[in-house]
This record gives C-alpha cells, sequence and structure tokens, in this order.
C-alpha cells in the first residue's frame, strides 16, 4: 500500500526523521494561508499524488511570493497530472503540499528495501541524488552504498557510520546522519515497511540531514496490525474495480484487453493472460479468486469483469484444489440471474469436483462454451470475439 | 525414493482444529499421510478426526512427528514456525498465506541456527505420489513415476502434475515454495535434492515474475545437473509495478521480468515451454 508524500513526512515526524515544515491544502487560499503560517520567503508547491516522477511531470512548483504559491496550487489542483510512472491520461491532483525553503549544499540518495536474495533488509544510499536511482543501478552500481541489516541486532552505530562516511559527509553531518538513519530505519521495522525512499535526501548549508522528498510502501500483510497506518490508504489513487474487488476479497488489476479472466490461483491466472496473448488476444484483467471464494464472491468477480467496458469475452479457467468447481458453477449461474451475461463465457473447469461443477453447469441450461484445457479456452474465447486464434 | 517425505514421514498438524487445518487434516488422512496429531495451544488433551491435540510441539515430537504442517493464522505463523523449528522437527510444510514480510526475516535468521527445512510459507505444500501428501494439493491427479516438479505457484503447480500424469508419466516429488518474497526452501534446495534422488529422471521448473530466485536457480542447473529440466515462467503480460496476486510476483525497476528469467533458463540449457498447457509436451518431446 501506497501513501502520499505528505502522510509519510508525517510518519517521519513521529519517528524524528528530519524533514521540512509543512501544510497539505486542498484549495489555493488555503495553500497561501500556509506561506504565513510557514514564514519564510520561498516556498515549494508540490502535487500530492502516488506516481514517482511529479518534478518531470511538473508537479513541483518553487515559488517567491503568497501569490505564485496562490497561482500554482490553482493551477496543480484538480488537473491532471502526467508523470514517466502515470499512464497517458495521468493522474488528478486533489491536495497539494506547500513547504518551506531550505538552503541545499548536496543531494544524496537514500532508500531502505527488502534483499530478497539475502533476506535482510538493505539500506542503499547513493552521492547521485535527485535522479532515477534504477538508472545509477544500472549503469554505475558501484555508486550505490548497500549495508545489510540484521534483524536481530538492528542498525548499528558502525553501519550508519558506514553510510556517513560513504557518502562523503563530513563534521557535524555524520552524527546527524546516523540518529536519520537509526529513525528512518527504526520505522521501516515498526510499521512492516516494504520500501522506504528519500530522493532527494539533503545536507543543508547548517549541515542537517533532512529529507526533502519521502516515499513508503507497506507490507499489505503486516497491515492488520498497523491499524493507523491502514486509514492512510487513499482509495482514490487505485482503480475503482480493483477497490471494489478488494472489498469482496478478491485480487482484481484491470488491463487493457479485451477477454476477462476469471482463474484460481496468481499463478495460473498470471498463465493464463500468457495463454491468451500467446495466441494473439488482450487479456482485460488479473483475476484470483483465490482458494475460499464463496458464490457470492465469485458472483461478484463476474460483475467487476464485465464493469469493464472494453470486455468482450469471459475465460473461466479453474484448476479445482481447495477452490471447489461446484462454488464456481454456482457462482457463475447465480451471476447469470442477476446480471446480463452479453458476452461470450468460455468455462474450463478441472480438478476439485469438477464432474458436479459441470453437471451443475449443463443443468442451468446457461449458453456457454465449454474447454477442455486451458489452451482450447484460450483459442476459443479469442474466436468467440472474431479472432482467429 | 523421493526427496524430504515419503510414507515414513509422521506428520503433526499446527491449526489442526481451524477451518483449513481440519478440512485438509481429513483430505491427508484420505491419501494415506500418516497424520498422527495436531497441535492447538489451550485444547491439549481434547481429540480431533480421533487424533490427539496437544498444546505445544515438543509433546508432539515425543510422540514421533518429524514433519510439521502449519495452517495456523499469519499474525501467529511465525511463531508457530519458530516453536516448530525449535522442537526438532524435520520438515515444516507452511502453508499459511499472508504473513508479513518482516516476520519470516527474523523466522528466516532463526532456522538458521536449527536443523529443520521450511517449505513455503504461502505455498500448497509437497507430496510424494502415493506416499504422503502434506499440503493442500488434490491428490487423486497425481500418479507415481520419475519427474520432480518445482514451483512458487499452487494451482500452476497442478496444472504441470495434470498434464505429467495425462502423459502417462508420474511424479517423485511435487514441491511448491511459495510465492513469496521470504521463504524456507528455494528453487536450488530442490534441484540439488532431486538431482541426488536417484529416483527423479526428469525436471519441471515453474517460476515467475518478481525477484531473481529463477535466474540464480538457472546458473545452478547449468552448473551441476544433469537431468533434463523443462522450465515455464508465468507473468510474461503482467504490466510492471503491480502486484500480481503473490506478494513476490511484481516487477519492480525494470528487474524480475518473465523475458529475463526465460532467457536465462535458456543459457541454462533448460526447455523453456512459452505455452504453460505445453509443460508435459515439451517433457515428453526431450525425453
Amino acid at each position: 500500500m501506497n501513501i502520499h508524500e505528505y502522510q509519510a513526512k508525517a510518519l517521519f515526524e513521529q519517528y524524528g526523521v528530519k524533514t521540512l515544515r509543512g501544510v497539505v491544502a486542498s484549495n489555493a487560499n488555503e495553500a497561501a494561508n500556509a506561506c504565513k503560517e510557514l514564514g519564510g520567503s520561498i516556498w515549494v508547491v508540490k502535487a500530492q499524488v502516488h506516481a514517482g516522477g511529479r518534478g518531470k511531470g511538473g508537479g513541483i512548483i518553487l515559488c517567491r511570493s503568497p501569490d505564485e504559491v496562490y497561482e500554482a496550487s490553482e493551477k496543480l489542483i484538480g488537473s491532471k497530472l502526467i508523470t514517466p510512472q502515470t499512464t497517458a491520461d495521468g493522474v488528478e491532483v486533489k491536495k497539494i503540499y506547500v513547504e518551506e525553503g531550505c538552503s541545499i549544499s548536496r543531494e544524496l540518495y537514500l532508500g531502505i528495501v527488502l534483499d530478497r536474495e539475502k533476506d535482510l533488509p538493505v539500506i542503499m544510499a547513493s552521492v547521485e541524488g535527485g535522479v532515477e536511482i534504477e538508472e545509477v543501478a544500472s549503469k554505475n552500481p558501484e555508486k550505490i552504498l548497500k549495508v545489510h541489516v540484521d534483524p536481530v541486532t538492528g542498525l548499528g552505530d558502525w553501519q550508519a557510520r558506514k553510510i556517513a562516511f560513504g557518502l562523503g559527509l563530513e563534521g557535524n553531518q555524520i552524527k546527524h546522519c546516523m540518529k536519520f538513519m537509526k529513525s528512518l530505519y527504526k520505522l521501516f521495522i515498526n510499521l512492516d515497511c516494504s520500501i522506504v525512499e528519500i530522493n532527494p535526501l539533503v545536507v543543508s548549508s547548517d549541515d542537517e540531514i533532512i529529507a526533502l522528498d519521502a516515499k513508503i510502501n507497506f507490507d499489505s500483510s503486516g497491515l492488520f496490525r498497523h491499524k493507523e497506518v491502514a486509514k492512510l490508504r487513499d482509495v482514490s489513487e487505485e482503480e475503482p474495480l480493483e477497490t471494489r474487488a478488494n472489498e469482496v476479497g478478491l485480487n482484481y488489476i484491470k488491463l487493457n484487453g479485451e477477454i476477462g479472466c476469471m482463474v484460481n490461483g496468481a499463478g495460473l491466472a498470471m498463465a493464463t493472460m500468457d495463454i491468451i496473448k500467446l495466441h494473439g488476444g488482450e487479456p482485460a484483467n488479473f483475476l484470483d479468486v483465490g482458494g475460499g471464494a464463496d458464490a457470492k464472491q465469485v458472483a461478484e468477480g463476474f460483475k467487476v469483469i464485465l464493469s469493464d467496458p472494453e470486455v468482450k469475452a469471459i475465460f473461466v479457467n479453474i484448476f479445482g484444489g481447495i477452490m471447489r468447481c461446484d462454488f464456481i458453477a454456482e457462482g457463475i449461474i447465480t451471476a447469470a440471474k442477476e446480471i446480463n451475461m452479453n458476452v461470450p463465457l468460455i468455462v474450463r473447469l478441472a480438478g476439485t469436483n469438477v464432474e458436479l461443477g459441470k453437471q451443475m453447469l449443463s443443468e442451468s441450461g446457461l449458453d456457454l462454451i465449454a474447454a477442455d484445457d486451458m489452451n482450447d479456452g484460450a483459442i476459443k474465447a479469442i474466436n468467440s470475439i472474431g479472432g482467429n486464434a | 525414493m523421493s526427496i524430504w517425505l515419503d510414507s515414513n514421514s509422521k506428520i503433526v498438524v499446527q491449526g489442526i482444529t481451524g477451518k483449513n487445518g481440519q478440512f485438509h487434516t481429513e483430505q491427508m488422512l484420505d491419501y494415506g499421510t500418516k497424520v498422527i496429531g495436531g497441535v492447538t495451544p489451550g485444547k491439549g488433551g481434547q481429540e480431533t478426526q480421533g487424533l490427539p491435540i496437544w498444546d505445544t510441539l515438543s509433546e508432539a515430537t515425543d510422540a514421533g512427528a518429524n514433519v510439521s504442517c502449519i495452517f495456523v493464522p499469519p499474525a501467529f505463523a511465525a511463531d508457530a514456525i519458530m516453536e516448530a523449528a525449535d522442537s526438532g522437527i524435520e520438515l515444516i510444510v507452511a502453508i499459511t498465506e499472508g504473513i508479513p514480510a518482516l516476520d519470516m526475516v527474523k523466522v528466516k535468521k532463526y532456522i538458521e541456527t536449527k536443523d529443520t527445512r521450511l517449505i513455503g510459507p504461502n505455498c500448497p505444500g509437497i507430496i510424494t505420489p502415493g506416499k504422503s501428501k502434506v499440503g493442500i494439493m488434490p491428490g487423486h491427479i497425481h500418479r507415481r513415476g520419475d519427474v520432480g516438479i518445482i514451483s512458487r505457484s499452487g494451482t500452476l503447480t497442478y496444472e504441470a502434475v495434470n498434464q505429467v500424469t495425462e502423459k502417462g508419466l508420474g511424479q517423485s516429488t511435487c514441491v511448491g515454495i511459495g510465492g513469496d518474497p521470504v521463504n524456507g526452501t528455494n528453487f536450488i534446495d530442490c534441484l540439488e535434492a532431486f538431482e541426488r534422488d536417484n529416483d527423479t529422471k526428469s525436471i519441471i521448473m515453474i517460476g515467475e515474475i518478481g525477484g531473481s530466485a529463477e535466474e540464480t536457480a538457472s546458473e545452478y542447473v547449468k552448473e551441476y545437473v544433469s537431468k533434463p529440466v523443462v522450465g515455464f515462467i508465468a507473468g510474461r503480460t503482467a504490466p510492471p509495478g503491480k502486484r500480481m496476486g503473490h506478494a513476490g510476483a511484481i516487477i519492480s525497476g525494470g528487474k524480475g521480468t518473465a523475458k529475463a528469467k526465460m532467457k536465462a533458463m535458456e543459457r541454462a540449457g533448460i526447455h523453456v515451454s512459452e505455452n504453460p498447457s505445453e509443460l508435459g509436451k515439451t517433457l515428453e518431446e526431450i525425453l
């Protein structure tokens, strides 16, 4: 789960990770008033959207008067921000963050992620701040300093010092950097984060280490023990169909094709999308109904798939393990009663209770196309909408 | 022969009185698995499905259990794994989905000091057809044979198993290693065991997008595996930045793409099937 910069910075404050003062605003008046509250003579207006690359998309504006802050906010709020990480349509800016200025002497990069190869959290730091870290990683991997942290001992002073010296810090900067690292690591662990990224991390002219940006991604499996964090979720940043499916416990991701997919298991769901593509079709979605779904959830899944106007056919691919084929059949029948299934429905059932499932479907009198296996199903789905697989 | 699990394995089910624990204990017993009891703290002394319930794992190991199957809910599962590791269980199979990744980081560190193997979490389990099934896979699609199967996904494993069985072949052992970013047994552990196992003649390895486990495993195959290997990677059509169901299945920072993984497999001499419904066929062709 992602959160906004202003939310991440509030968490930083709680953990003693230094940030600049700022005020979140949802209209230009609030933004201009924030200047008075913050004081100073320079402010930065930042669009609050989850997507990265906001600077490149024009979502970060430097202002030298409250009037300029007003104008910048007026321009951003309600507009669609297009960044390298959004779709071509962009995302709507609903809030902006007005932040006080800062005299910057250096820009650095800092991130904490889970290293899947070593199964440990790793702190990554680089003197190449403000630029795409992926680019640094591929072109100059030696410029990224990595420190793995043992969960038992936590981040040692020696490790924090190693990063500080590695970044070429000196004097008071070192002490400040160590405190910063330790606070940030504590936040990462305590809040079950999967990514904490600060780009740029800056050294101010008075030797403070400050998070100029803040990006946090939380492990959704850990949210059950962080109710306060869970409340920070902004569903307006999500695809509405994904949120709806999520509410009934289904894992759905919207894609851009025409063939809707309903599958049990994430691996099989991906493989189903792949096989459709292999035969020249385009999947409309990823949908894993999971192992524990009941007929009602399955029916809801159909409704979600059919809410996507691009969908021209639905391919149901089930290999029953925990999921029973009769539950799927019941779900299909329930959905067909409640909504108009106006697209071809291709069904492949295998595994637990397959005979019962098939029997229920044939007795229901529903107009559907039965498939022998997933290959057959993918081909039939493509051909049902005029394709030639 | 087989790997890690055979007819002598004695299984204890952690979380035996929960909905999933109950259902799958019954399924395992039906398959002929030697389940000797279960653990549910606070219910010790009671019985379920004719089996004893214990409060602690050490009571189970005292009774002879050497394999544990975990259905404990995510909030308590890491603790359950560590208890099993401490009690001297040789093989821990963690089915639970949704364990926080940082809990698993601690578990990994802890079990490094113990003489135990962890499979999973978030996996279908392990089966040695005709002998023992520890997990949630449908037993009836399996058949005894000499193909070893390793996979990060559950239902996609069933797909592969079914294709192998339909070709008149069978499986020595099938291991679902799970779809989480931090897991116990990895591809290489399985490859090493299958290479050593005299009754495994060929291997099917099913990976998916995210991480770099498939790339590392491919390197291993190139160096150390003499048996033929068929490979598949799920998620060729997955867009970057979207988590495809499994916590581990995500392309981030341009890393972990299906294309890169398939290339790594091909370079290692693995026979990559582009079509997930042709795993059995690809295997048959090379044998």
